[in-house]
């Protein structure tokens, strides 16, 4: 699916990964998980080979099946994640909860431990999963499509969540989305995937006619619009709407709000 | 149960000493397994188990063997394959209720070419609790000590997958040698059960409790502990009721089971 991409991603930066469906942002985002093998070449995470649990990367998938039937609250539901790749019992140690309630505190959820996770909204169950992500103080935080199913405010809030994190905490962070223009003004860089490819930039020097008309090989045209950016290919819109995609299957579980 | 009651005292203490330790090993197990099953999605997997059970147990009748190894051979290999093919499966109840009932079709036929054990075909189907022997309650202590460490030994990771498969994968727990451990153990269970409520009735012991303490707390300890009770408290009335009332010692725990269900709602 992707070919011939060679990138280096500098640290403590906000990284925008755009692109259209099946543009392969989710496959980049599994190579640096260590989930799949590139068939050439190599990638490195912080100077290192990829490696499958690396627990410097916090990591939010995309498809984030929680049945609604499953009434945890926020604490167990995190407390399973902390240790879930060791075998053994269930940890009863209360050694957990700090770091837990701090990762709840960098994102303002602390009053939503003891609350039921199939009660929360789809904001803030995004928050509760980005706290998740936290809760090993990792260096790089891998977001894959988070504004998935948002209304506008909603995910105007989870940027800025994310993006005072990401200077806060000093860390670099990808985050995957389907739509720019909700970004802007964010974003350190951005990460535009096409045709298997990808260009990394600043916006301006990314989404331009001439980069994107070379990545994707064809006539690409950047229409700007009252601060807001159109990237058209012919008469159509590149992006695609983000409720396009395909439910996989009954588990698969929705914000939407 | 009148049968029960007219034997000597001492052996109708034994008889329901017998039942009671027998029932509460079962409804341990059952409990903690099921808490996992129903946190997973997988309980109408559970129930087609079962009846792959019914086709092992009298395929072994047929053979000249006890049935419960059959049973329990057959429901613990089935539990193992639905593992592998777990992703295939998923969401699949057309495919899972074929299973059901062609292994039930399956014992059908068995019981076709050997009839002499019309009784044992009744107490598969419905269990009977007093049915227990005391020379098989040590096999009964050893299954189920097995059943809970491997449960425990595979806990954290069975937990952290069934609620976050992707995460999970991502953070390297092996998905598909947890899901076949996990219906493995089930089938185990699903075998231990029968012996108590009859294949036809196994939801009682393994998703009754687990689903009523889910529906009254919201933490996972808490839950298994309470699923236990919950379980005990079913086995320990239904045996009680049954000497009470003489009527089948399957219904009153299936009564109870129901009922604490029932009561747990007015929480949710």
């Amino acid at each position: 699916m992707l070919h011939n991409v060679d990138l280096q991603i500098s640290s403590n930066a906000f990284i925008g990964v755009l692109g259209s469906n099946g543009a392969g942002k989710t496959t980049l985002f599994q190579a640096i998980l260590g989930l799949i093998k590139p068939e050439s070449g190599q990638i490195s995470v912080f100077n290192r080979p990829v490696k499958r649990g690396n627990l410097n990367i916090g990591y939010l998938p995309q498809a984030r099946s929680l049945p609604n039937h499953i009434r945890l609250e926020v604490r167990e539901f995190l407390k399973s994640s902390w240790d879930g790749e060791k075998w053994g019992f269930l940890s009863t140690s209360r050694s957990v909860e700090l770091p837990i309630f701090a990762a709840l505190k960098l994102v303002d959820a602390q009053d939503m431990m003891h609350r039921p996770m199939s009660e929360l909204s789809g904001g803030e169950r995004q928050r509760i999963l980005i706290a998740q992500c936290l809760m090993r103080q990792p260096e790089l935080l891998i977001l894959d499509e988070p504004l998935i199913s948002l209304d506008p405010s909603k995910a105007q809030d989870i940027i800025h969540l994310v993006r005072d994190i990401q200077k806060s905490l000093g860390i670099t962070v990808l985050l995957s989305a389907h739509e720019l223009n909700p970004l802007l003004g964010s974003l350190d860089k951005v990460l535009y995937m096409g045709k298997g490819s990808a260009v990394l930039g600043r916006v301006e020097d990314v989404i331009n006619n001439s980069t994107l008309s070379k990545l994707y090989d064809t006539k690409i045209e950047v229409i700007h619009v009252n601060g807001r950016i159109f990237v058209m290919a012919g008469a159509n819109p590149v992006e695609f709407n983000a409720h396009n995609h395909e439910h996989e299957q009954n588990r698969h579980w929705h914000g939407h709000e | 149960m009148s049968k029960i009651v007219t034997g000597t005292a001492m052996n109708e203490l034994n008889f329901i000493e017998t039942a009671l330790l027998g029932s509460s090993l079962i409804a341990i197990v059952a409990a903690a397994i099921g808490y996992f099953m129903v946190l997973r999605g997988q309980s109408f997997a559970g129930h087609a188990l079962s009846h792959v059970g019914f086709a092992g147990a009298t395929g072994a009748i047929l053979v000249g063997l006890p049935p419960f190894w059959g049973l329990l051979g057959f429901s613990t290999l089935a539990g193992v394959a639905m593992g592998f093919l777990s992703e295939k499966l998923a969401g699949r109840d057309i495919a899972i209720g074929m299973i059901l009932s062609f292994s039930l079709g399956l014992g059908l036929l068995f019981l076709h070419f050997y009839t002499a054990y019309a009784s044992q075909v009744t107490t598969l189907l419905f269990g009977n609790v007093f049915g227990i022997d005391q020379a098989y309650l040590p096999t009964l202590a050893a299954l189920s000590a097995l059943s809970l460490l491997l449960l425990g030994f595979i806990a954290r990771p069975l937990l952290f997958a069934s609620l976050q498969p992707e995460l999970a994968e991502a953070r390297g727990v092996p998905l598909r040698l947890v899901s076949v451990l996990f219906l493995g153990l089930s089938g185990l269970a699903i075998a231990l059960c029968t012996q108590v409520v009859g294949m036809l009735l196994v939801f009682t012991l393994l998703i009754g409790p687990a689903a009523a303490a889910q529906n009254l707390t919201r933490r996972v300890t808490t839950g298994l502990w309470l699923s236990a009770a919950i379980g005990l408290a079913a086995s320990w009335g239904g045996i009680w009721l049954a000497i009470l009332s003489d009527w089948p010692s399957s219904f009153c725990i299936t009564a109870l089971s129901a009922a604490f269900y029932a009561l747990s709602l007015l929480r949710r």
